[in-house]
């Protein structure tokens, strides 16, 4: 460390006190304390809870939640990543800042606007109705709601990825005959591969981690539209800790392993 | 993977570039945009329409009831304060994250994610059980206005940290050996050399943590309640809507969005001022810093011109 | 401001950096740090700086010690390779940094920065940015923020590294002019030897953590302490036990007792001076440096046989001891013979 770095041995620890006192205060022991409390009484209350059907559905719409709209927003991401870096089409600003809106919304008018799209008095109503389609109240709803919230990650990690590694290599491909799909699937896909996998896993996280606009939209019933956040919510508004703490505890650990799996692939992109 | 010379090229004029693979720009413009108003400019379209339902005098009604505004307030208020705090504590956490070394330093760089991560209901049923009645710490701050800031500190955190720890990654540290040679302290050095190097980065953290926080809902409803005195604007929309009052709702959703909008492109702008300094290419929204996985190879190239 | 370093080592984890190094830099000198990478110079030069500590060993500035003193109270101006320009700031106010930290009034700093700027021909872009700079200015610039705060030493690394070649040559002519006029002791690193011999009094040749030789360019040419040396410092070619310098190697086209029999392998023009390259009987290959006008005369020819008549050879005894101390006043070459050499087969 070079004699200029500044900080004497005091402000340095000064600043160590400070900054990983406040990580420590603020994240780390609260999260300590859940699982503590979750297992308090042993294993059995929480699991119990969770192995409940109403807890077991939870799980299963929330992995179908996530099943549905990361694919869909990964496809979406990549292409729209292509068409703003390769192609410079007229109104690519104005895709951007549509793209980034989800970021500046809360998950609650996200749902309102849904609510109102397809709601009883809304739009489409109509012709849902005709079709036999319900959107609220129901897993499309939440899905559209899903899809909404995480729309932004895939598209924004992919396109400083692809603006990096540039043309090039493209380039040389189709010199050597090969051609659109051949390129993209067996040159640009793998040199974006990092960065579209972070973007993947900020996706997923989001889509288990979604609370507000899915309440709005679903209306929380218990066994048929209620996703495991919603689960939480409900379990402990009826006083039933126990439930409330071992979704939340599972809820949790799916949140360390996206933590896990942010930090190897920030490692890879960085290799 | 470092920035190429060509990147820059590429990006204005895509010449025998990648095709969208099987279809044109044009076609991949369309399918881009009809996902898109699908998904989000039509139910956006539904809100603004429902909000005007009853007229212009309605909506204002709405917006101005003395909860609607009390909420705002408390939200605007709120978010402010929490931006500051988390702006300081924030910018100390990527220092010690990019120039100090301690041990556990890669735990902490992944715990910092943790918000971001983590469902906000969650984060609410945590903060409660840590800092409400039954707090071990024999701290109650559960239902209140504190809790409020806490839970929104909670979640903004990561904003703030991953805009800086980039710029302070690349931060030329030449700039402050040259500084010292020139007489200069270490304070001094943060005060004129870094912190303006870090600004832009920062300030983008803060407008993104402050549009989180305005629209933040899942972490605060079961750790400040709803009670009339500690009810955010996300938190009073949904009693609106349970209400039926869906109008009102809807009026009191745009006034939120149009701030949280301002934010945004605030930061846009700030990214922008940011880069004036630097000869590479404009910062476009997709560039705004989000979490740590930056590919920032943005070098100063050492060309020389006549 | 004369500046002595003694027995200085660093390492970097298990990378020996410097080796015991000691040199003197007399007052008012302008000496060159050259070597190749690795060879230790930039680390030297930071080292006097503050800029990194030293394991062992220690530095003097004037007479005093300051082995144990911060960057910042030991008044070097520095300039880096990559120019570390404060970028959110203009010309003037890079200039003027030192100056402002050093509390001078707004009056007298804005005298000095322009008085500086017109010293490096930048007067006219104080308000400028250094992203609207060519690299050349940008160096310039950094040049005269060093020497605002005239500094006791000013400590130039691989200034001209990053330059076009022709910047390169500019900017290098106008260094030496520059120290001419202000006889600041300057030390300043590089890899290109023509750089160093064009630019300094003194040299001081590196490789590896050490010091090979400390002179004048012309002790370093002509009386070189080692192989190292040698061939750092110009071209060679190696003859058995001996080094000859291409353009010290006669041709002729009979032989004699003293030469050697060798075919033309290829005839290279480069400017003004021809390169001919030879292999010799043994398999050899050698070249020598011929004028336009000594190719006309000989009329060479690919894959013809002539013969080659070595001038001034030198031999050094195994391996040379690597002489890293002391004095900078020129030396005869330790174990270096000067020999007309027979050569041998």
């Amino acid at each position: 460390m070079s004699a200029h770095s500044g900080s004497g041995s005091g402000s340095r620890w000064g600043l160590r006190f400070l900054g990983l006192g406040y990580v420590f205060a603020l994240l780390l022991l609260p999260l300590g304390l859940i699982f503590y409390k979750t297992f308090e009484h042993g294993l059995a209350p929480p699991i119990d809870a969770i192995t409940s059907p109403d807890g077991l559905h939870a799980l299963k719409l929330t992995l179908i939640m996530v099943a549905i709209a990361v694919p869909l927003n990964t496809i979406f991401g990549i292409g729209c990543a292509l068409l703003l870096v390769r192609h410079r089409v007229r109104g690519s600003g104005v895709i951007d800042a549509i793209i980034n809106l989800p970021f500046a919304i809360s998950p609650i008018v996200i749902g309102l606007s849904l609510f109102l799209l397809y709601g009883t008095k809304g739009w489409f109503e109509p012709a849902l109705a005709e079709a036999g389609i319900k959107i609220l109240f129901s897993v499309p709803g939440m899905v559209l709601a899903s899809i909404f919230v995480s729309l932004p990650f895939v598209v924004r990690e992919t396109v400083p990825v692809l603006q990096e590694i540039g043309t090039e290599q493209e380039q040389a491909a189709s010199t050597l005959g090969a051609n659109a799909w051949q390129t993209f699937w067996r040159v640009t896909l793998p040199a974006i591969r990092w960065g579209v996998a972070y973007g993947v896993v900020l996706t997923t996280a989001r889509v288990l981690g979604e609370f507000g606009a899915v309440s709005v939209v679903s209306g929380s019933i218990s066994g048929q539209t209620q996703t495991l956040p919603l689960f939480v919510e409900k379990q402990y508004e009826n006083f039933n800790l126990p439930g409330a703490f071992g979704a939340s505890v599972l809820l949790a650990l799916l949140a360390l392993s996206t933590l896990l799996a942010m930090n190897v692939l920030k490692r890879k992109e960085d290799a | 993977m470092s920035a190429h010379p060509a990147t820059a090229d590429s990006v204005e004029t895509p010449r025998a570039g990648i095709r969208l693979p099987g279809v044109g720009a044009g076609l991949g413009r369309g399918l881009v945009v009809l996902y898109l108003s699908v998904l989000v400019l039509l139910p956006l379209a539904a809100l603004t329409d429902k909000s005007l339902s009853g007229g212009l005098g309605h909506f204002w009604e709405q917006v101005t009831q003395p909860q609607a505004v009390n909420s705002l307030e408390l939200t605007l208020i709120a978010s402010l304060i929490v931006v500051l705090i988390n702006g300081f504590f924030g910018t100390i956490l990527a220092w010690l994250l990019v120039r100090d070394e301690f041990p556990g330093k890669a735990v902490v760089n992944a715990v910092i994610d943790l918000p971001f991560a983590l469902p906000t209901i969650v984060a609410s049923l945590i903060l409660i059980e840590l800092w409400g009645t039954k707090s071990p710490l024999g701290i109650d701050i559960a239902l209140s206005r504190t809790a409020v800031v806490v839970a929104l500190l909670f979640v903004t955190l990561p904003f703030v940290v991953r805009a800086v720890q980039p710029l302070l990654i690349e931060m030329d540290r030449e700039m402050e050996e040259a500084a010292a040679s020139l007489g200069a302290g270490g304070f001094t050095i943060f005060r004129r050399i870094i912190f303006p190097n870090l600004l832009p980065g920062l300030a983008a953290g803060i407008a993104l943590a402050f549009a989180r926080a305005l629209g933040e809902f899942g972490s605060v409803l079961l750790f400040a309640g709803g009670l009339p005195e500690t009810q955010v604007s996300s938190v009073y929309i949904k009693q609106l809507i349970e209400n039926g009052n869906e109008a009102g709702a809807a009026a009191v959703s745009i006034v939120l969005l149009a701030a949280s909008v301002l934010m945004l492109v605030l930061v846009s702008l700030a990214q922008r001022w940011g880069s004036r300094h630097e000869r590479s290419s404009g910062a476009g929204l997709t560039n705004m810093p989000m979490s740590g996985f930056e590919s920032s190879g943005r070098e100063e190239d050492d060309d020389e011109r006549a | 401001m004369g500046i002595t370093v003694e027995g200085a080592s660093k390492s970097f984890g298990d990378f020996q950096a410097l080796n015991d190094v000691s040199i003197e830099v007399p007052n008012g000198s302008l000496t060159a740090l050259l070597g190749p990478s690795g060879s230790g110079k930039s680390t030297l030069l930071r080292a006097i700086a503050g800029l990194e500590t030293l394991d062992a060993g220690r530095v003097m500035i004037d007479d005093e010690d300051v082995s144990k003193k911060p960057t910042q109270k030991r008044e070097v101006g520095f300039v880096f390779q990559h120019y570390a320009a404060f970028k959110h700031m203009t010309v003037f106010e890079n200039v003027g940094f030192g100056l402002k930290i050093r509390k001078w009034d707004k009056a007298k700093i804005s005298a000095r920065v322009h008085e500086l700027l017109q010293l490096v021909q930048l007067d006219g872009l104080a308000d400028r940015y250094p992203s609207q700079l060519s690299g050349g200015q940008r160096q310039r610039m950094a040049l005269a923020r060093a020497l605002a705060v005239e500094p006791q030493v000013l400590l130039l690394d691989e200034p001209f590294g990053a330059l076009d070649a022709k910047v390169r040559k500019d900017l290098r002519t106008w260094l030496r002019n520059l120290h001419e006029e202000m006889h600041v002791t300057t030390i300043f690193v590089t890899h290109d030897q023509e750089e160093a011999m064009d630019v300094a009094g003194q040299l001081v040749v590196m490789n590896e953590g050490r010091v090979e030789q400390s002179g004048s360019a012309d002790d370093l040419y002509d009386h070189p302490a080692n192989e190292f040396v040698m061939s750092f410092v110009g071209e060679v070619n190696r003859l058995g036990d001996g080094f000859v310098r291409p353009h010290d190697m006669d041709v002729v086209l009979d032989p004699d007792e003293r030469t050697e029999e060798a075919m033309v392998q290829r005839i290279v023009a480069l400017g003004f001076e021809i390169r001919v390259e030879f292999v010799l009987a043994d398999g050899t290959e050698v070249w020598a440096q011929l004028t336009r006008a000594e190719l006309q005369k000989l009329e060479l020819r690919q894959g013809q046989i002539v013969y080659l008549r070595p001038g001034k050879t030198k031999s050094f005894s195994g391996d040379s001891p690597p002489d890293g101390g002391g004095a900078s006043t020129p030396r005869d070459s330790r174990g270096g013979d000067d020999a007309e050499v027979s050569a041998a087969a």
